[in-house]
């Protein structure tokens, strides 16, 4: 990279002690047994709560965020200064209506914003996890998940909702607890991922471990920070969230801020100058060890073969009924990466057990990361899906009556 | 539901189908459409409804509703899903667009308890005489195509449906034959039904 487009500094560390929002305790009493074998515990979880907690406490929404998301779902971000990742869909009148729901983010275990992960500290030695840190699952980040929940006092989860990595969550959630989810919406997601997006992810682990201020996993005790293995590794993912078309109508083959290409290896081309800032910026508010651990757990995410390989079975309870949840399963015409078939196998599997399901291709051309952006189609079927099930669970729109 | 019609204005064969279905039934509308059918049925019948239909735009009216609908094909969706699943199965004004109606009709005694499906009659008199006096192919109010552009390419009459049932093995419990004003004739399937009906609702069960 010319110097010009290398950060000033390397990012510092966070100090996730700092950061806003709630922390929760758990696991003192009985670890979390991790699908690795080992036991985690205690160990802390950093969430975020919209809204409130109604009287029957049946109004409850967890937010599931993606591989490089965190808790922050709505406020402006404490490291980056930029507006909450998901506003659109969730806040006052928005579809996950923070009015008439009590909206829950958690950061996912392995992760770097307060949750236990490889740049907090071992209780056992006081220094950084690391490497030493357990290899963690989606069912690992979902259990967790669901220790916060008993700990808030909630029996049920009116709604379970998430976007890529989130949607394998909520998957997991309907799955692994199907009594305590009313509703789920899986949304650009798979059951499984897939040949293709493990290879990609291979390509952004070895970026970081390629670099030699990754130092085995031990920067954190020399001070130094992998800071361009993990550029490289977000600006590789970077392009599969994307779409051809959307790429070409961005930047085409336009030239950056010069006349003619330089016949060198500067950022002569808008793309290769964007993709530079998508690195840099995301080596300000992400941890490498933590970026190897979660995109571990995706590729060792597979709900069929947890099910004797049929997927199906995935949604029936032990007495060979169909899952009671209700779900809504999106999908964009455009996304590559997690391409509709993958949803519709979902569809297909819930259709098997003759689940209530809905499921909507949206026409795009934003590709996989069409679910955070400006697609109106995308958040009235999503309010719509969500008000239809406030009526099947009673919940009322009687805001003074119902809330706590 | 608020832009869904009111009971009375709904399609005179979805009404027809509404009065065979039992209340609080599991009912699949296959190629629901914008879900008038299911809104209905939903809110007068309180059935527990779902649908399949092709359009991203029929599918997305439906769940911003609130209706449980998904997008997809009949002709491969529909396999999917266990015996018995529904107690009713209804394909409306559709099975003339159906690659392989035969297919769709064994799933749908299959995977509901009874199958509910409604049809155009290509019998009709007035369509019969389109072909005889102007040697076109027909075009009527309710068949708005033009042959190259129509999406229905098995038409069939009463008497072929009710043939085809029989072969099929296929029990056809009861008939609603309906004329061109729209009202009901007591007529069996077989007869003069062929000729003067504008279109037949069918309640079926596998034999």
């Amino acid at each position: 990279m010319p110097p010009s487009d290398t950060p000033a500094a390397p990012a510092r560390p966070i100090d996730t002690a700092a950061l806003p929002g709630h922390r929760a305790h758990l696991g003192a009493g009985a670890p979390l047994r991790l699908d690795c074998g080992a036991d985690l515990g205690p160990f802390t979880i950093a969430y975020q709560t919209y809204g409130a907690l109604n009287a029957d406490r049946t109004n409850a929404v967890l937010v599931c965020h993606a591989l490089t998301g965190d808790h922050y779902v709505l406020d402006r971000h404490p490291v980056t200064g930029k507006d909450g990742w998901w506003e659109r869909m969730v806040g006052p009148g928005r579809p996950v209506d923070t009015d008439r729901y009590f909206v829950i983010c958690s950061n996912i275990i392995g992760g770097c914003m307060g949750s236990a992960g490889p740049l907090e500290p071992d209780p056992a030695t006081g220094e950084p996890y690391g490497l030493n840190f357990p290899v963690i699952t989606i069912p690992d980040m979902v259990r967790a998940q669901k220790m916060l929940i008993e700990h808030l006092g909630i029996k049920q989860l009116f709604c379970v909702i998430g976007g890529s990595m989130g949607g394998m969550q909520v998957l997991e959630w309907a799955t692994a607890y199907p009594e305590s989810v009313f509703s789920a919406i899986p949304i650009a997601t798979a059951s499984r991922h897939s040949a293709q997006n493990i290879a990609f992810h291979e390509v952004g682990r070895q970026a970081i471990m390629a670099d030699p201020d990754w130092a085995g996993g031990t920067y954190h005790r020399q001070g130094t920070r992998p800071h361009r293995g993990l550029a490289v590794a977000r600006m590789a993912a970077h392009i599969t969230y994307l779409s051809e078309p959307a790429l070409h109508r961005k930047f085409g083959r336009n030239l950056q801020n010069r006349e003619r290409v330089t016949y060198g290896f500067d950022a002569d081309f808008q793309v290769e100058s964007y993709l530079r800032h998508q690195g840099i910026s995301f080596v300000e508010r992400f941890d490498a060890n933590s970026y190897l651990y979660i995109t571990r757990a995706m590729d060792y995410f597979d709900l069929a073969r947890d099910h004797g390989g049929t997927l199906s079975n995935a949604f029936r309870l032990p007495d060979g009924r169909g899952t009671p949840v209700r779900f809504c399963v999106v999908s964009f015409s455009s996304d590559w990466l997690f391409p509709t078939a993958e949803s519709r196998a979902v569809v297909h599997a819930l259709n098997a057990v003759a689940a209530n399901v809905s499921f909507v291709e949206v026409q795009t051309d934003k590709g996989h990361d069409a679910f955070l952006l400006d697609e109106p189609e995308f958040y009235q079927v999503v309010h719509g899906f969500i008000e239809g099930c406030a009526r099947h669970r009673g919940l009322i729109p009687r805001r003074s009556a119902q809330t706590t | 539901m608020t832009t869904a019609p009111a009971a009375q204005t709904i399609r005179i064969d979805l009404r027809l189908i509404a009065d065979m279905v039992a209340p609080g039934a599991r009912v699949l509308d296959v190629g629901c459409g914008d879900g008038t059918l299911l809104a209905h049925l939903t809110r007068e019948k309180g059935v527990d409804g779902r649908g399949i239909e092709l359009s991203m735009d029929g599918v997305s009216r439906c769940v911003k509703h609130g209706l449980s609908v998904i997008q997809g094909d009949a002709e491969t969706d529909l396999k999917d899903y266990p015996p018995d699943a529904f107690d009713y199965v209804i394909l409306s004004q559709t099975i003339q667009a159906m690659r392989d109606p035969r297919g769709v009709l064994n799933t749908m005694v299959r995977i509901g308890r009874r199958a509910i499906v409604s049809l155009p009659n290509f019998g009709y008199l007035p369509i019969r005489l389109q072909l005889l006096f102007r040697g076109r192919m027909p075009v009527t109010e309710r068949l708005g195509y033009q042959w190259w552009e129509t999406p229905n390419i098995h038409f069939c009459t009463i008497a072929d449906f009710v043939e085809l049932c029989a072969q099929m093995g296929i029990v056809i419990e009861k008939t609603a034959i309906v004329d061109k004003a729209g009202r009901v004739t007591r007529r069996s399937p077989t007869g003069l039904a062929n000729l003067l009906g504008e279109q037949g609702v069918f309640l079926l069960r596998r034999g």
